[in-house]
């Protein structure tokens, strides 16, 4: 499993890098088809560039503290059991919290369904693990300013609760459509 | 240099003197894995920036704004949603090209749609979240993942 996720690593940086010299390429070429556009093309490309290699490091390093201090089990563990308001609060905290990408949480989530979690709980978990990532969020205000931010954050919370909420009455209405014959 | 990019660089800084401070061994295992997933996060983000600097070069704001502007109505967030929904990039780069769009006529809803469905919705990673999870939740949580983008995004237009 590991070295199938590393292989598909490789293969990932090795797309991410051919896609980088197509984009090259056309770059070139658009550039000399239209040479008074040159200017407007590198200074925008560079604005953005700067802006970026500000606050990546960073971002990079947060997230990686947080993966490395922060025990892996620790989702398992409070989810497992919390329920009501507070597993809802909890699903958010921890999957807010800077570590790695959305593929991470998926076993994580299925681990916690096998142990009986309440399937909103876990559904709002990976929501927030998706799109309320801390690091992510600062990079949100920094772009594109705090009212959007905060707007944006905050309604996302609210849906994906409701949303959290409606699946679980989905899965809970079709088990019992589903017949006893899945339960065993 | 804006006052955000000063915080995320201090609590960075500050995280790391704690680190290292606690555990010297486990500090430097974060600042390799951080060095690892900069670099493999580089290619991407020049890509982006490429893009941007195309996208603001080549495309009037009219052009732009006729696509995914506030004329563009709901058709216009429809088919960014779904953009973002098909792409598969970093959710931190997703920003800097939300950002350009918007500096060029976007509207915010459009903006507000694109950030929703690209950072919650994995087509990609669906096989993967299908095979964790079950084909019931997996679809219900992306589909459902769509049109809360889209409302979020309706009611984005209405309160900014």
């Amino acid at each position: 499993m590991k070295r199938e996720l590393k292989e598909k690593e490789k293969r990932g940086m090795i797309r991410d890098w051919i896609l980088l010299g197509l984009i090259l390429i056309i770059l070139v070429v658009l550039l000399s088809i239209f040479p008074d556009k040159k200017g407007a093309v590198i200074s925008t490309s560079w604005d953005f560039f700067v802006e970026m290699i500000l606050i990546l490091p960073a971002v990079m390093v947060i997230l990686a503290l947080f993966g490395v201090w922060v025990p892996k089990d620790i989702v398992v563990k409070y989810l497992g059991k919390a329920s009501g308001i507070e597993g809802v609060f909890l699903a958010i905290i921890l999957g807010a919290l800077p570590t790695g990408p959305l593929y991470i949480a998926f076993p994580m989530a299925a681990a916690l369904l096998k142990k009986g979690a309440k399937v909103s709980n876990i559904i709002v978990f990976l929501s927030a693990w998706a799109c309320i990532k801390i690091p992510q969020e600062m990079v949100e205000l920094q772009f594109l300013g705090a009212r959007f931010m905060i707007s944006r954050l905050i309604l996302t919370i609210i849906f994906v609760v409701i949303m959290g909420l409606f699946i679980e009455r989905i899965i809970k209405w079709g088990d019992k459509e589903g017949g006893v014959k899945n339960a065993i | 240099m804006n006052i955000t990019t000063i915080i995320i660089n201090v609590i960075a800084f500050a995280g790391l003197l704690i680190a290292f401070s606690k555990d010297k061994k486990k500090a430097i295992k974060s600042l390799k894995m951080a060095g690892k997933s900069f670099i493999k996060i580089l290619p991407m983000v020049f890509l982006i920036i490429i893009i941007i600097g195309l996208l603001l070069g080549f495309m009037s704001p009219d052009q732009i704004s006729r696509f995914v502007g506030k004329q563009s109505g709901v058709r216009g967030i429809l088919l960014v949603g779904v953009v973002g929904a098909l792409m598969h990039i970093p959710a931190l780069l997703s920003f800097p090209l939300a950002a350009s769009l918007l500096e060029e006529g976007a509207s915010i809803s459009a903006v507000a749609a694109f950030i929703t469905t690209l950072t919650m919705i994995g087509t990609v990673t669906l096989p993967l979240e299908i095979k964790e999870l079950g084909k019931k939740i997996a679809l219900l949580r992306n589909g459902l993942s769509f049109i809360i983008a889209i409302i979020i995004a309706l009611i984005m237009r209405v309160i900014l």
